[in-house]
């Protein structure tokens, strides 16, 4: 594990830790009053939603172009994180809708292309897993697809008419919520670089063990 | 013959060699009828099923044709897509065609060529059948339907062919198509059955189906653009 880790992951430890006060102290918003503050959380791992299919498909493509294994690697961990980062954002999205809107879902260009991103990871997922020998290469070509589907997530909002905010909404924040905010966002970043980080040295001692019994057979 | 093959080489070699896996692809669908009649039978007992369990005293729910019209569309294409490639690699006449002197993006557009050729064949039964068991106005606005169907047929067969291609080799291809294949078409189904929709309405706004015509015109250029680099760098070794 390099040096940063252990101090990294201390840090991020504190950072969730000390999250909850501040968004305790944030004012409530003026027409939700304070159920808007899952928001805090539900951003964060959105914008990871959106990152790590980006991170997955730039890999998988270098990986197509370069053939080298630790793109391949990078891509299968961002593909994980896809599938992580989807779930807390479509569990704390519903979970805030139901409040604010008094429904759990609907069918907007914001939600159902988020889900769509999702499935893609699974997609990815399962591919790798049961997909047998060369499934590395078909897995990138399903990543391409997954990354092209971010852009479209995030400009959504501001294209069809839609009950979910828009993306101005975060330049605009006063100071005393934008703090919070920010704050969790790095918080959410960490543990999105430790997660890789601890994803990539797995199948890293993965592939080194694969190479030992091969040497050992022989 | 010989004036037929003049006529080809005076073509580029990128359009001759797309021309050449099409009419294979065609020659071979045409002679033998298999996936066409096969695909086609399914479709029409799928729309059948949907017609009986919710067409109630002559009326259908509303939006149901649209829905209905696409979901058969896309599984007739799952069958085809799956179908078609498996014949390439009985016969091993895919490895045949990637050895082929002809550039991979010149062999993707021929095969797609192909499929959509096989779901417009399919979709033209298709139609008339969904707009006859749903008392549907499909035919009100034939130009916009025509644009409709042939760019969401585009959209979706791009994708198609491309990880059907891709699946020859793979362990349990047939259960890894749909896995894969419906993720990413899901916005070409929604925006196709939208734009459908939208044309089944007593009043029809055009400004509405135009929306919807261009984001599957957008959709088939970046699945089309992003399918011929993919295919490439796939299906090289």
């Amino acid at each position: 594990m390099p040096k940063w880790f252990t101090p990294a992951a201390i840090l991020c430890g504190l950072m969730f830790v000390v999250s909850p006060v501040l968004i305790a102290r944030a004012p409530d918003e003026s027409s939700m009053g304070m159920v808007y503050k899952i928001y805090y959380y539900h951003m964060p791992s959105a914008w990871m939603f959106l990152l790590a299919p980006l991170v997955c498909g730039i890999s998988s493509a270098l990986y197509l172009a370069r053939g080298r294994p630790g793109d391949d690697r990078r891509a299968w961990a961002a593909a994980e994180l896809t599938v992580l980062f989807g779930a807390l954002t479509l569990i704390t999205g519903p979970l805030w809708a139901r409040r604010a809107w008094g429904t759990w879902w609907v069918w907007d260009a914001r939600l159902t292309s988020s889900l769509v991103g999702w499935m893609i990871g699974w997609a990815y997922l399962i591919l790798r897993r049961y997909g047998g020998p060369g499934s590395d290469k078909l897995a990138a070509g399903v990543a391409l697809f997954g990354a092209v589907n971010v852009p479209f997530i995030y400009i959504s909002v501001n294209y069809w008419r839609t009950i979910h905010p828009p993306t101005t909404v975060v330049p605009r924040l006063p100071v005393e919520m934008g703090l919070p905010l920010w704050f969790c966002v790095f918080a959410f970043l960490l543990l999105f670089i430790l997660l890789m980080t601890m994803r990539l040295r797995l199948e890293a001692a993965r592939t080194r063990l694969d190479a030992l019994y091969v040497a050992l057979d022989e | 013959m010989s004036t037929e093959r003049r006529g080809h080489a005076a073509g580029s070699p990128f359009a001759r060699s797309v021309w050449l896996v099409l009419r294979k692809d065609l020659t071979v669908e045409v002679r033998s009828g298999e996936i066409a009649y096969t695909t086609l039978f399914f479709a029409a007992s799928c729309v059948l099923i949907f017609a009986f369990a919710l067409v109630k005293e002559g009326r259908a729910p509303e939006g149901g044709a649209a829905g209905i019209l696409w979901i058969a569309i896309l599984f007739a294409a799952t069958l085809a897509l799956g179908r078609g490639f498996e014949r390439e690699r009985q016969s091993e006449t895919l490895r045949a065609l990637l050895l082929a002197p002809v550039p991979r993006p010149a062999i993707y557009v021929g095969k797609l060529l192909g499929i959509v050729a096989l779901l417009v064949a399919i979709e033209a039964v298709l139609l008339p059948l969904v707009a006859f068991l749903f008392t549907a106005r499909l035919f009100a606005h034939p130009f916009w339907l025509a644009g409709i169907v042939l760019t969401c047929t585009v959209g979706l067969a791009s994708v198609g062919t491309l990880f059907a291609a891709m699946l020859v080799r793979a362990r349990s291809r047939d259960m890894l198509l749909p896995v894969l294949l419906y993720p990413i078409v899901v916005p070409v189904i929604i925006a196709g059955v939208q734009g459908t929709a939208a044309l089944l309405q007593p009043t029809v706004e055009i400004a509405l189906v135009r929306f919807w015509l261009l984001l599957l015109v957008t959709f088939d250029v970046v699945f089309v653009v992003l399918a011929l680099w993919t295919f490439e760098a796939v299906m090289s070794d």
